[in-house]
């Protein structure tokens, strides 16, 4: 009981800290902007753990993260395996393959206009629709292995992607198009001098939703049917065999490499946009 | 999302009335062709079923005692659907669009099934997909009010707290990079093995995974006003409370509509996936795991297209609300 307790005063103390911070002389510091964040996501596990411990609440209900540590660490190489097998041969090959198809599909479609009055609808309306579904469907066409996931992932990724690409060749100005012309450039200069650059924020904005996308329609699809690895495999199989620290395991294995997927795009996307006023400070 | 609204309606200009004029100029200029779209994807599909089903209907031929191009099974196993289609074109046509348990079923096949499931089938039977589309559809609306309270609420905490403001902000946007639908399975089975189940656990993955655009896109919302609007109300003498219910929360609500959209997309998916883990035997999910289990692939696909239908519905009837309000408000969007 003392140390759910102590977890309160930890809160409390933590709460104030982040007060003092955030209302202090240094409060628009970069210091305290990366601090206070930190600050209060420590708390937060700090308090995880001393109330699992305090409160000793089965390990089948919530493992302590220490406990998830320990785990990540010892089975590391079990977490690789489904890493390796999920996000990079599933995910990302299905990633590249649905963006790449659906900025083609999306070049064409800005060249006639018919096709992008009838594809854009379609497309906005596809990219509400709950598309994770059609894995069933695609593991009982492409096999268990990863092809199924990365099938699953070109269908998740290409809408949303067709869309902004869309969206964002049509971005460019009158004057811009005028200008493109009275230097007597054909549809191809055009397009690869003056439109695509200028979509570019939009195909980015694209880009970083479709890298939660992918890793959703990877994990899920797995649910359907899996080789004996990888990430969604792992957490449907653990579940079931009650040992909940590996799918916490997993988890954090799911949280990283979507963090670090979508820091990477943001990384480029900050180096090809960088004359886009949301990058110069 | 929709940061500008139009001064005026297209072609309210060209003196019929903006509306008469959207009609008028929206049939051929946007549904003509949507609906071509639409007609290429349904032929796509015809086309599709011949090849992908072909290996299955070359097979019956053969077991009907019809000439096939290469006569033994054994040839015919190492080809692929293309090549006996190109071979075996007629048997290949003819046997392509009524198979049972096809592995593409064609789409009037779908629509059989989804009418059968629908109208065929009295609402409190089983089989009904009306009955497992409310299954899903109540877990999913129970999630989504509960996740869009809940989002509202940190949103005014954090527009109003600096201290909340920093410490749980960056969380709430890293948590739109993570995969967090792969928390499923375990809230599924952690709250069955403490006793609850049935529609709370999916309500609950439906809510969390509609609470952060919620979270987002409020507080973008209600840091809308500018600087201008605030020091106006300012200038009236206007409290806190005052401010945000005149000004903050009626400028924030095209952001909000904006992230409902995305949250009740975001609830019907984990609604649905919150049905798979357990084996349920109810909801739209486990018509897809049943019929993945069983390779009743039409029943797969009337299932997705329900879900498809009612996450449309869902959408669409969001849509005519934040019309028929901003219209209220002044604010075309």
């Amino acid at each position: 009981m003392t140390l759910v307790i102590f977890a309160f005063v930890l809160w409390a103390a933590a709460w104030a800290l982040n007060a003092q911070l955030a209302n202090g002389p240094g409060r628009n510091g970069a210091v305290t902007r990366l601090a206070v964040p930190l600050i209060f996501g420590a708390t937060l596990l700090g308090m995880w753990e001393l109330i699992v411990r305090g409160l000793d609440v089965p390990m089948v209900i919530l493992p302590a993260p220490s406990v998830i540590a320990e785990t990540f660490v010892a089975r590391f190489g079990t977490l690789w395996e489904d890493f390796v097998q999920t996000f990079l041969k599933g995910a990302l090959s299905g990633y590249v393959i649905g963006c790449l198809a659906a900025v083609g599909v999306a070049i064409v479609a800005d060249r006639f206009a018919f096709l992008r009055r009838g594809l854009l609808p379609v497309g906005n309306f596809m990219a509400a629709l709950p598309i994770v579904g059609t894995a069933p469907i695609l593991v009982m066409w492409f096999g268990f292995d990863w092809e199924s996931k990365a099938a699953v992932v070109v269908v998740m990724v290409f809408f949303p992607m067709l869309v902004n690409t869309v969206a964002g060749l049509a971005d460019t100005g009158a004057m811009q198009r005028d200008l493109m012309r009275t230097y007597g450039a054909s549809y191809w200069q055009g397009l690869v001098k003056l439109r695509l650059p200028a979509a570019m924020p939009f195909i980015f904005n694209g880009l970083k939703i479709s890298t939660t996308l992918a890793l959703i329609g990877a994990i899920v699809a797995e649910f359907f049917g899996s080789p004996i690895r990888g990430v969604g495999f792992r957490i449907s199989t653990s579940v079931g065999q009650l040992a909940l620290d590996m799918v916490w395991a997993e988890i954090v294995v799911a949280a990283l490499a979507g963090t670090l997927f979508y820091g990477a795009i943001t990384a480029l996307e900050t180096r090809v946009t960088f004359w886009h006023p949301s990058h110069r400070s | 999302m929709t940061d500008t609204a139009p001064l005026a309606a297209q072609g309210a200009g060209i003196g019929r009335s903006g509306r008469v004029a959207l009609w008028a100029r929206g049939f051929s200029h946007a549904l003509l062709p949507v609906v071509t779209v639409v007609a290429a994807l349904l032929a796509i599909w015809y086309l599709a079923c011949i090849p992908m089903n072909a290996s299955n209907s070359v097979l019956q031929a053969a077991r009907a005692d019809v000439a096939v191009s290469p006569e033994s099974a054994s040839d015919r196993r190492g080809m692929s659907g293309l090549a006996l289609a190109v071979r075996n074109p007629g048997v290949a046509v003819a046997g392509a669009f009524d198979q049972d348990r096809a592995r593409l079923p064609a789409p009037h096949q779908v629509a059989a099934e989804l009418w059968a499931g629908t109208v065929g089938e009295p609402v409190t039977s089983n089989r009904s997909l009306i009955w497992h589309g409310w299954v899903t559809l109540s877990a999913t609306l129970l999630g989504f009010v509960f996740g869009t309270v809940l989002g509202i609420a940190l949103a005014v905490g954090i527009v109003h707290s600096r201290v909340m403001d920093m410490s749980v902000m960056p969380w709430a946007i890293v948590s739109q990079t993570v995969p967090i639908i792969a928390i499923a399975p375990m809230i599924i089975v952690v709250l069955y093995s403490v006793g609850i189940q049935g529609i709370v656990p999916k309500a609950i993955i439906s809510a969390y995974l509609s609470f952060f655009p919620v979270v987002v896109g409020m507080v973008k919302g209600l840091r809308s006003p500018n600087g201008m609007d605030l020091d106006l109300m300012a200038t009236y003498g206007a409290t806190k409370g005052q401010t945000f219910w005149k000004l903050r929360l009626p400028s924030s609500m095209p952001y909000l509509f904006a992230s409902l959209k995305i949250g009740i997309a975001a609830s019907l998916i984990g609604a649905i996936v919150g049905e798979l883990p357990t084996g349920a035997s109810a909801g739209l999910g486990a018509r897809l795991l049943a019929g993945s289990y069983y390779g009743q692939t039409e029943q797969i696909w009337a299932a997705l297209f329900a879900a498809a239908i009612l996450a449309a519905l869902c959408v669409g009837l969001l849509g005519v609300i934040e019309r028929a309000l901003l219209g209220r408000m002044g604010m075309t969007t």
